[in-house]
């Protein structure tokens, strides 16, 4: 029977429900019902005029209409490509299908900016090294490819973002009872309408959860806009709301614009949410088992190889080339020399690691803050998480609402709402330390550790627990020898899934970040705004050995693990 | 001295009452047993005597301390209330050796160095673990875990051990040698043991007494095994007890008439005065015959099933099953086919006044 242990120990279940509240409310509900209140309260009243005339400004009303094409064609794009490779490693005889699978997923390793910013030194119309190339030595007249364009952050996101897609319809494809397809082929049909009636729409909500996944990151997706539009002043509205507190220091004015953009965001990423759980719900067929059975497989023939290297070739061309790039320049002397061994040096990544304050302390802060970030969510999760999952307490629901908000709501509205709470209008200012970017770090990673910690708690059985009291455990003795070992596992996969993306971190420190506070991802961001590409790039290098040691590493614990 | 009291107790959850009003007493040093279908109760029962659920009214006194009382606000955690419990599914601690999860409960009470070995030591050769103290509970089958659960409710010597459904989850010979396991060591070791079921055979078995609870979380009577068997206090104890065959009869000025029809009811009539009644009987209780006395039958159903037959049989619209031993059958005849005309005649009725007509067998 699951109801819970309620009963004595009354103490510390109720030291933990209010800590709970207080944190979830503190960290998470403040900031995002100011970010509301500013936008909507005007002079002391409620005032929707007013938020719709700043809607109607013309460069609000542009960022909006820009986010909206650039997610949709992004959607789009992934929406394809994701499909199209995840049938590919499931459904069809491709050679080395199990490698190809795992390549497929490193691009959710790289920090988009990153790849922006190596596509920017490859394509930029006059500076990129494949357009020099095709001017210089080929005699075009003009650029082949121009980045700084919406085709440019359209093409660079979907690089980075088509794993949303492919991963869901993997596993629906992989799950999916080959017996519903064998007996459509035994009916007569074609293996293409088998694909077209049968499979097709049996994944669909798979698909469609992906799309809409890659749509709500797409949206409120910074990096990659920031990069590559700027230059030609193309705006979406994460990179609008920083622009406006960046260029006025915090007036009035640009503060109420950037709530009501977050609103607008907040809103729109709720709408795409509710879609979502509805188009899951819905597509939860029974057909799509949890077993793993063998699915058919489409014999490609002829194709097999020409499909092997079209896949080697996306992959070289997704993630080496950028990747290369990123490591070449950041060891040039100068900007814009070719890449011969002359012109190669050390010396810039000695610089950035050893000498230079600015990117030894973005290193430093990144690591401490993603360290400090992972582990007290970690913990405050599997508190959390036992509240809502193992007491019986009302109103639960709206302590899970709360720790699962920061899902639906995009890292520059958090950052917009921690400045409006932390910045000494309530009493504490924190703004410009580093403590503020935690906060922040901490509502925006809340909802990862109670995802991890949940699953962990659900398969500890009350028994457990209650085997403890009975044995004569207090209440904490219970938790402390029973609950917590039990549940390690759940912590610690919510410490890598902090701490990881917390040292690429852009997005939310890029609105925080003082003077001494950089992040990072804010180095690498501000020296390529700067000029100074070659230690952008090396600084970006360095990040990209970190991630992938980081994955390796979380790879081979985890795998150990199990 | 571990007796328990309940008075009153009253339990539900949002708007379904669980238990309305529940009084009981369990004697020191017996084996009781709660014996009811799923969903009656029982188990909250259990959980609001450890401690893991509280009562919305009533009290619950185990020995003489007064462990849960709502008019005195009183409420003893699990963990004060000196009991041993073993749950349905074990919960024996995966990551804890056998050992550890023996020793928990007397590191807990403070117990440590030589103390601690010995008695857990001799807590697992009680329980026939020995050897496997230093496995993990992953490395046990199911009936091992099960010992492990046994052993570490027991180790600190508690004057009361709670038993919620522990053996069905074992196959039917292991469940069966725990059975006896558990009745010698609660012989041997003196303890009242409350031990809840859907089982009727393993309540019969370990019990010597037990509670019949019915789906509303009323207890319907209360004695040892076998006066419960033998004289069931109504319907749906007789039911509860085993394989149950219902015959309606009529009763009127001249005798006992079967059902609506004139077939005369040749056996000593019930004590009450109704007019309708169920006459109840155990399929062991019918003795079957090509002819002769008792009532006319006919053979509805035949299935073989090896040493026994077991036959489905109509009398005026009513069916009843019964069984017959082959070698038996095959010695005076009565391998009977369908539809074929029988004789059944009856012993040891239980009379049960038909209060709702229409409910049959």
């Amino acid at each position: 029977m699951g109801r819970g242990s309620g009963g004595g120990g009354v103490g510390i279940a109720g030291v933990m429900l209010s800590l709970s509240v207080g944190i979830l409310v503190v960290v998470v509900a403040v900031p995002v019902l100011i970010i509301f209140f500013n936008a909507l309260w005007v002079a002391g009243r409620f005032n929707v005029a007013d938020m719709v005339k700043v809607l109607s400004e013309p460069d609000t009303y542009r960022a909006l209409l820009n986010s909206l094409f650039i997610a949709s064609g992004v959607t789009l794009m992934s929406t394809l490509i994701g499909t199209f490779f995840a049938w590919l490693v499931t459904r069809t005889d491709l050679p080395l299908k199990a490698t190809m699978k795992v390549l497929f997923l490193v691009p959710f390793m790289l920090p988009s900016f990153i790849g922006a910013l190596a596509w920017k030194m490859l394509l930029s119309p006059r500076a990129g090294y494949i357009n020099r190339f095709f001017m210089d030595v080929l005699g075009f007249d003009g650029p082949v490819f121009d980045i700084y364009s919406f085709a440019g952050i359209m093409g660079v996101e979907t690089m980075y973002l088509f794993p949303f897609v492919f991963i869901q319809v993997c596993g629906a494809l992989e799950r999916m009872d080959p017996t519903l397809e064998e007996s459509a082929r035994i009916s007569g049909a074609s293996l293409f309408t088998i694909t077209r009636k049968i499979t097709i729409p049996l994944v669909m909500p798979s698909i469609l959860s992906g799309a809409l996944l890659i749509m709500l990151y797409s949206m409120a997706h910074f990096g990659t806009v920031a990069v590559l539009g700027i230059e030609t002043g193309i705006f979406n509205i994460p990179t609008l709301i920083y622009e406006k507190i960046h260029q006025s220091a915090g007036s009035f004015k640009s503060i109420r614009t950037g709530t009501v953009l977050a609103t607008v965001l907040v809103v729109t990423a709720a709408v795409i949410m509710y879609i979502q759980s509805k188009v899951l719900s819905r597509g939860r067929y029974q057909i799509i088992a949890g077993k793993s059975f063998r699915p058919l497989e489409i014999k490609l023939r002829g194709l097999r190889v020409p499909i092997l290297c079209l896949c080697i070739g996306y992959i070289a061309f997704t993630i080496l080339l950028p990747s290369i790039t990123i490591f070449l320049v950041g060891g040039l002397k100068t900007y814009g020399l070719p890449f011969t061994s002359e012109n190669l040096t050390l010396a810039n990544y000695k610089y950035i690691l050893f000498d230079w304050k600015l990117t030894r302390d973005a290193i430093w802060n990144s690591l401490s803050l993603g360290l400090a970030a992972a582990l007290i969510t970690m913990f405050a999760g599997v508190m959390i998480s036992y509240v809502i999952v193992k007491m019986k307490v009302r109103g639960k629901g709206i302590l899970e609402f709360l720790g699962m908000l920061p899902f639906s709501v995009p890292g520059s509205v958090i950052a917009l709402g921690v400045i409006l709470t932390w910045s000494g209008k309530y009493g504490i200012n924190i703004y410009n330390t580093v403590w503020i970017i935690l906060v922040a770090y901490i509502a925006r990673y809340m909802a990862f550790s109670l995802k991890a910690n949940s699953a962990a708690l659900e398969q500890v059985h009350d028994s457990l627990v209650e085997a403890a009291r009975a044995s004569g455990a207090t209440m904490g003795q219970a938790l402390r020898d029973i609950l917590l070992p039990l549940v390690r596992p759940g912590m610690l996969a919510a410490f890598f899934l902090i701490f990881l993306p917390a040292l690429r971190e852009l997005t939310v420190s890029v609105l925080l970040y003082g003077p001494t506070t950089r992040t990072i991802g804010v180095a690498i961001y501000t020296l390529n705004e700067d000029g100074e590409t070659v230690y952008s790039a090396a600084l970006a290098g360095v990040a990209l050995l970190i991630i992938v040691t980081g994955q390796t590493i979380i790879g081979r614990f985890t795998r150990a693990v199990k | 001295m571990a007796e328990i009291r309940l008075e009153g107790v009253r339990k539900s959850y949002g708007g379904n009452t669980v238990l309305s009003g529940l009084s009981l007493d369990v004697r020191h040093g017996e084996c009781f047993t709660l014996l009811g279908p799923s969903g009656c109760g029982k188990t909250v029962l259990l959980r609001l005597i450890a401690g893991f659920e509280k009562p919305d009214a009533g009290s619950i006194r185990i020995g003489d301390r007064r462990v849960s009382d709502t008019a005195a606000s009183v409420n003893v955690p699990p963990n004060e209330r000196g009991l041993g419990v073993v749950f349905q599914d074990y919960a024996v601690w995966p990551h804890m050796s056998v050992f550890d999860n023996i020793a928990y409960p007397l590191k807990l009470a403070g117990v440590d160095g030589r103390a601690l070995r010995t008695r857990v030591m001799e807590a697992v050769a009680q329980v026939n673990l020995g050897g496997l103290e230093s496995r993990l509970p992953s490395q046990l089958s199911g009936g091992q875990q099960q010992r492990v659960a046994l052993a570490r409710a027991l180790v600190a010597k508690p004057a009361l051990l709670l038993l919620d459904e522990p053996l069905c989850n074992l196959d039917a010979n292991l469940r069966e040698e725990m059975r006896f396991e558990i009745k010698e060591l609660q012989r041997n070791l003196g303890i009242t043991i409350l031990y809840v079921t859907h089982d009727q055979e393993i309540a019969l078995a370990i019990s010597d007494r037990l509670a019949i609870m019915d789906e509303q979380g009323g207890i319907r009577q209360i004695g040892p095994p076998a006066e419960v068997f033998e004289r069931p206090a109504d319907r749906y104890v007789f039911r509860f007890m085993g394989l149950a065959n219902f015959l309606p009869v009529r009763r009127t000025a001249d005798g006992l008439f079967v059902g609506g029809s004139d077939q005369p009811f040749p056996w000593p009539p019930p004590g009450g005065e109704g007019a309708r009644w169920l006459a109840g009987f155990r399929p062991s209780d019918v003795r079957v015959a090509r002819d002769g006395g008792g009532l006319a039958c006919r053979v509805k159903r035949a299935s073989f099933l090896g040493a026994m037959i077991d036959y489905l049989i109509e009398v005026e619209g009513s069916l009843f099953r019964t069984q017959v031993e082959t070698h038996e059958a095959l010695a005076r005849g009565l391998v009977l086919g369908e539809a074929e005309p029988c004789r059944a005649a009856f012993q040891g009725i239980h009379w049960f006044e038909d209060r709702e007509t229409r409910e049959g067998r």
